[in-house]
């Protein structure tokens, strides 16, 4: 018979779950394997909510298993190492992204691109080798093999750093990959939102031209004063979108709706590069007339190594890059979420684990 | 009377076969050509590649024909004449032009060896040039054009069988290049074994690169194993075996313009693996997102080549002894052939013999 959540494990855990496809998410008795010998047990201090947590917690993309605890964005301190783990110490500040395990031995793992193993195993709503559940960080603990965990920059805030774990690494490592780091080139940004306002941060730390394209008129502002943005588009002003055709080298697509992808090709110059991270659930139309004629491409990008993240982080920190968040309380996630689905939030919202999950247990 | 003024467009007098009209029947028609420039290239055509976009444009299919229409954009023929500024060719130079006779020279695009991407560049045929005049294709006696725009064809190249590499040759050598799908070791797929997949595989293969033929003919296998030298054949419809080749591909070079799901051949790629469509289909293709960001991979496409890279590929052809295979048809055949093209029943490529066969 198999074992209930809370004696799966030898170790008491306590963190909100998804019960259902409602996603409505409520408190959680379960339990955390021992900490091995390469593993890390970390005391959560916050957790970020990025927009795949509302997906899965609702089963939007078909592969949810439930109870569910989502959480990706895990940020605390280090309380128990095994007699492996050599980097890092009792205390140390650190997170856990979207991955807590892969096989460590194919091409994919060599080459530091554990996030492309064919074995990857995601931080919630996935296996375990020995077949039972993971679950994320809307908990008050977890036990993460020590490859798995990066360190935080001592001058980075915990609640403003978590995001980065997974937001922060999804928009770093396509522009690192697809070349967009040349000072004086020009990126476009589709949707600003928790992937959208990271991106323009860090273009602008690579010396880039940051175009925000939106389709409400009112983050204009927001875009161009706060956040350095140097142009704002509306991409439903048919004048302005086609005022800017041929202008941008890259265009990153955070939208994870369903929607046209031939108004931003159009903004491509020649050899320009499109790179979609949003997950909508039907597929998108794309044109190939644009791309032949244009030499122009559409790629994706999932996250990024664990040594991609790392200097993700530092690279962050050097350039005093955080995210901007929405601290809430544990017992407020359900709103939160509510909210999240109306994009209803400058720009993330992060869960303050340690200082009131354990009250919401009452 | 119509005819007439095309005959005195130019100063000298030319012969060729044009299409009236979208039904795309082509029939002899006189026009004529302009001086020989200071920079011309003046060649009498010897024979002439028939392309599929001579079937699109020749039935305006893509909107943009002008009536009369004289196709033809893999052009080869003997110089005759050169201008005063031609430093690049002499008389009695085995030569050949492609799908461009015409770019601005000033953009990014030009100052790249892009010429194929810059916003002015001008079409070997049916298009405007420089003088306001349309510009006439091979199906036709003579040529004269830009030096630019004309490539030295090696001795040790057949003519008849090297005149396709100016279109379907560097449609398919250029991206093999930009997309880093040319290293030993590699494996490519290519997609479509006619005009641009056959030239393709042979590419692939010189260059060291496993390939294996996609396709929806079974038929073609043997062609493609034995003849062709592909490392194996693909049928898209045997679900088993399109399965078992999941993840296997570094890149993908699709050459179907007819509207098809790219969805199992992004399935083919490794992770970061690249599809590059070189075909054009008319209405937009399904992407499903989701593969595509798990696996980290590229949907690209790619336009023929410019000027440098077209004769770099010609070079690498004529190294590796890579011709076209043709079935040479005479000019008055070509309304036939043009039938049996839009069958695929080609062998690969329809070779018009101009020099022998175009008459007044």
């Amino acid at each position: 018979m198999a074992k209930s959540p809370e004696e799966e494990h030898p170790h008491k855990a306590f963190g909100w779950a998804a019960k259902d496809t409602s996603g409505i998410l409520s408190p959680f008795h379960f339990s955390r394997r021992d900490n091995g010998v390469e593993d890390v047990t970390i005391k959560i201090l916050y957790c970020g909510v990025c927009h795949s947590d509302l997906h899965a917690a609702k089963n939007e993309w078909g592969f949810s298993r439930y109870p569910m605890v989502p959480g990706h964005e895990i940020v605390g301190l280090v309380t128990k190492t095994g007699s492996n783990v050599m980097k890092f110490k009792v205390d140390d500040r650190v997170g856990v992204g979207v991955m807590v395990n892969s096989c460590k031995s194919c091409e994919y793992c060599h080459q530091d691109l554990e996030n492309y193993c064919p074995q990857m195993i995601f931080t919630y709503n996935a296996l375990n080798h020995d077949g039972t559940k993971t679950y994320g960080g809307y908990s008050n603990t977890i036990v993460v093999d020590q490859h798995f965990v990066v360190r935080i920059p001592d001058s980075m805030p915990s609640d403003g750093c978590a995001p980065l774990l997974c937001a922060g690494i999804t928009v770093y490592s396509p522009m690192k990959y697809y070349g967009m780091t040349e000072p004086g080139k020009h990126l476009g940004i589709v949707g600003l939102g928790g992937l959208g306002h990271v991106a323009v941060k860090i273009g602008k730390a690579f010396g880039l031209k940051v175009t925000v394209i939106s389709s409400s008129s009112r983050k204009e502002r927001e875009a161009l004063d706060r956040l350095g943005a140097d142009s704002f588009l509306v991409s439903n002003d048919p004048a302005k979108m086609k005022a800017a055709f041929g202008t941008m080298d890259y265009i990153i697509d955070t939208v994870s709706a369903v929607h046209a992808l031939a108004p931003y090709l159009s903004l491509l110059k020649t050899n320009g590069k499109l790179v979609t991270l949003g997950l909508p659930e039907k597929p998108l139309e794309l044109p190939i007339f644009p791309l032949v004629l244009g030499r122009k491409l559409v790629g994706g990008s999932d996250v990024g190594g664990m040594k991609e993240t790392q200097e993700m982080l530092d690279f962050c920190a050097k350039h005093n890059i955080a995210a901007d968040v929405e601290v809430i309380q544990m017992d407020q996630i359900n709103t939160a979420m509510e909210r999240l689905a109306k994009s209803d939030v400058r720009y993330r919202f992060v869960i303050d684990v340690a200082n009131s999950l354990a009250q919401s247990q009452l | 009377m119509e005819e007439k003024s095309f005959e005195e467009e130019h100063p000298n007098k030319a012969f060729g076969w044009a299409a009236r009209d979208p039904s795309g029947v082509l029939s002899p028609f006189k026009f004529s050509r302009r001086s020989t420039g200071e920079k011309d290239v003046r060649f009498k055509v010897l024979f002439c590649g028939i392309c599929h976009s001579d079937l699109h444009m020749a039935k305006n299919e893509w909107g943009i024909s002008t009536y009369p229409l004289v196709p033809g954009h893999e052009i080869v023929g003997q110089v005759t004449e050169v201008g005063s500024k031609v430093e690049r060719f002499k008389v009695g130079d085995k030569v050949g032009v492609g799908c461009l006779v015409g770019s601005c020279h000033s953009c990014d695009s030009c100052s790249s060896n892009l010429e194929n991407y810059c916003p002015e560049m001008i079409l070997t045929y049916s298009a405007k040039y420089n003088d306001g005049t349309i510009t006439y294709g091979g199906y036709s006696d003579i040529m004269v054009a830009d030096e630019h725009f004309v490539v030295l064809i090696p001795e040790n190249l057949p003519l008849d069988a090297a005149a396709p590499l100016l279109c379907a040759g560097i449609t398919v050598y250029s991206p093999l290049r930009f997309f880093d799908l040319d290293k030993p070791g590699m494996h490519v797929g290519v997609v479509g074994l006619g005009g641009l997949g056959h030239v393709a595989v042979k590419f692939a293969k010189a260059m060291g690169v496993k390939v294996t033929v996609i396709s929806t003919s079974p038929s073609k296998k043997q062609e493609a194993l034995d003849h062709l030298g592909a490392d194996s054949f693909l049928v898209s419809r045997d679900q088993d075996g399109m399965q078992a080749a999941v993840g296997t591909m570094d890149g993908i070079i699709d050459t179907v313009s007819a509207t098809h799901p790219i969805s199992p051949l992004i399935g083919l790629l490794k992770t970061r693996g690249k599809l590059v469509l070189v075909g054009a289909p008319v209405k937009p293709l399904e992407l499903s997102v989701f593969p595509l960001i798990m696996g980290g991979k590229i949907v690209g496409g790619s336009g023929i080549g410019g000027m440098k890279e077209t004769q770099e590929m010609i070079d690498f052809a004529a190294r590796n002894n890579i011709t076209a295979d043709i079935e040479v048809i005479s000019m008055d055949s070509v309304n036939t052939a043009m039938e049996r093209l839009l069958k695929g029943d080609v062998r690969y490529r329809f070779v018009i013999d101009i020099g022998n066969t175009l008459k007044i």
